[in-house]
């Protein structure tokens, strides 16, 4: 155990700063993505629930296993050969970006999309009545209101998302559980290296976790 | 009624409103002039709520016309956004923004559609609230007061746009009988100040001492209507007997 934390310890935490900075990448795609089809989802037009509901459906309903295999070994293929005359290829961290920001975002758009239904219609109603727009009564009123619901399970998501960067090992990103592939691989010790692994995402998580905690704390004062 | 060629606030020309094949409002038609206070009364499920919600397009009407001020708000041209700036609104539910303040919430609207400046908007709201008794909750959040304060903030919150019309929509049935009083004074010294005010009620005792016109409505019908003493003392039509038979 010592041997592997002296040894591959900084590879180690290099490999996490990795898989942290894929998870940000990725959360703040998909809190743009999840606010455009979460809002989608509530607005009165038939056609943008539509595609709204269409979205959440088809990445919700594939294992982002395969929506990985599909961006970074899918898409290229499909631009370069079956198209053909391009020459597009993703970074696994390009891929690996899009992949969470999709996924993530969809179970974003639903988080939003519940929070803000979650609000009493009578809020909204209040606000048209007044004589504000559609857009200023979600600002001004309705949102606020629904973040504060939404919050415990962001956090939630974001912890999810977070763990769900080891999927991507399978495209070959170097991030943590990939690292430590490597590192059981030259060492033979995989108790070791797996306990280590395991404790290392325990604790970045229980960080973020009572982070939350706080936050969500500081938010509700007033209420 | 008319007779006095007062201005017309209000014109409704056969309104009706279905959701989906349920006809709620079946065929509407009354003037509301300057200054009246008219009060609708009738059974639940008679459509006085859909009745009072269409005059400010919180419901789409079906078909028919509702003219106010000049402006026909069925027609897609009009923006709605600006009559609703006349005509302010007071719920059963109060429907107090949660997320903000008092002062907050008497602001927000002027602020945002840039009426006033910030600080004449505080002012402005200090007088409402005052108005109302409630100076001493500018700071205080709505989840701090009670339900005859929330509405009485209700109706600063809505006056403070300046409006000529006001409608009220139940505005005491989801109070503690000891607060409906305070609400209704707050109703009463504003139809003394000659506000024009629609009232969906079932307080008969406040539609008797203050309504110019009551309207009894039935099944998506107006069925009577005329001065509190024509309707409430001396009803001519069955159901208005039948209805005031019960509730008084």
């Amino acid at each position: 155990m010592i041997k592997i934390i002296t040894v591959y310890g900084t590879m180690l935490l290099g490999a996490m700063g990795r898989t942290l900075l894929l998870a940000l990448l990725g959360l703040f795609f998909a809190c743009i993505i999840g606010m455009i089809f979460g809002i989608m989802g509530v607005v009165k037009n038939r056609a943008c629930n539509i595609i709204a509901q269409i979205f959440v459906d088809v990445i919700r309903g594939v294992p982002m296993i395969v929506l990985a295999f599909f961006v970074y070994f899918g898409i290229p293929y499909l631009f370069n050969t079956i198209i053909g005359g391009f020459s597009v290829s993703l970074t696994a961290l390009q891929a690996g970006t899009i992949c969470l920001a999709l996924n993530c975002g969809a179970y974003m758009a639903e988080i939003i999309r519940a929070g803000i239904q979650s609000v009493d219609i009578g809020q909204m109603e209040a606000a048209r009545s007044l004589g504000l727009t559609y857009g200023m009564s979600m600002r001004k009123v309705v949102l606020p209101q629904a973040i504060r619901t939404m919050i415990p399970t962001f956090i939630n998501q974001f912890i999810i998302t977070l763990k769900d960067t080891s999927i991507l090992s399978v495209i070959g990103f170097p991030e943590l559980v990939n690292t430590a592939k490597n590192v059981q691989a030259n060492t033979f010790m995989s108790f070791q290296t797996w306990a280590i692994v395991g404790i290392m995402y325990l604790i970045v998580i229980t960080i973020l976790s009572r982070s939350a905690k706080v936050l969500e704390r500081r938010l509700n004062v007033g209420r | 009624m008319l007779a006095d060629n007062k201005e017309i606030k209000i014109s409704v020309k056969n309104l009706k409103k279905s959701y989906g094949s349920l006809e709620v409002l079946k065929d509407i038609n009354t003037e509301v002039t300057k200054g009246e206070v008219v009060c609708v009364i009738g059974p639940s499920g008679s459509g006085k709520s859909t009745f009072l919600r269409c005059l400010n397009k919180l419901e789409t009407v079906t078909s028919g016309s509702i003219i106010v001020d000049g402006n026909d708000i069925t027609s897609k041209s009009v923006n709605i956004n600006k009559v609703r700036e006349n005509i302010g609104m007071v719920f059963q539910h109060f429907n107090l923004f949660n997320n903000l303040n008092i002062l907050d919430n008497l602001t927000l609207a002027p602020v945002q559609l840039k009426k006033c400046s910030k600080a004449e908007a505080e002012k402005r709201a200090v007088e409402m609230l005052s108005k109302v008794g409630l100076a001493d909750k500018a700071e205080s959040y709505p989840s701090q007061l009670s339900g005859g304060q929330k509405q009485r903030v209700a109706i600063a919150r809505a006056l403070c746009m300046q409006p000529d019309i006001m409608l009220f929509d139940e505005p005491t049935s989801a109070l503690d009988p000891e607060m409906v009083g305070e609400v209704l004074q707050v109703m009463k010294d504003l139809a003394a100040d000659g506000m024009t005010m629609v009232i969906v009620t079932h307080e008969m005792g406040f539609a008797r001492e203050v309504a110019d016109r009551v309207i009894f409505m039935d099944g998506g019908y107006i069925i009577e209507e005329g001065t509190p003493s024509e309707v409430l003392l001396n009803p001519k039509e069955e159901r208005t007997i039948d209805f005031l038979n019960k509730v008084l």
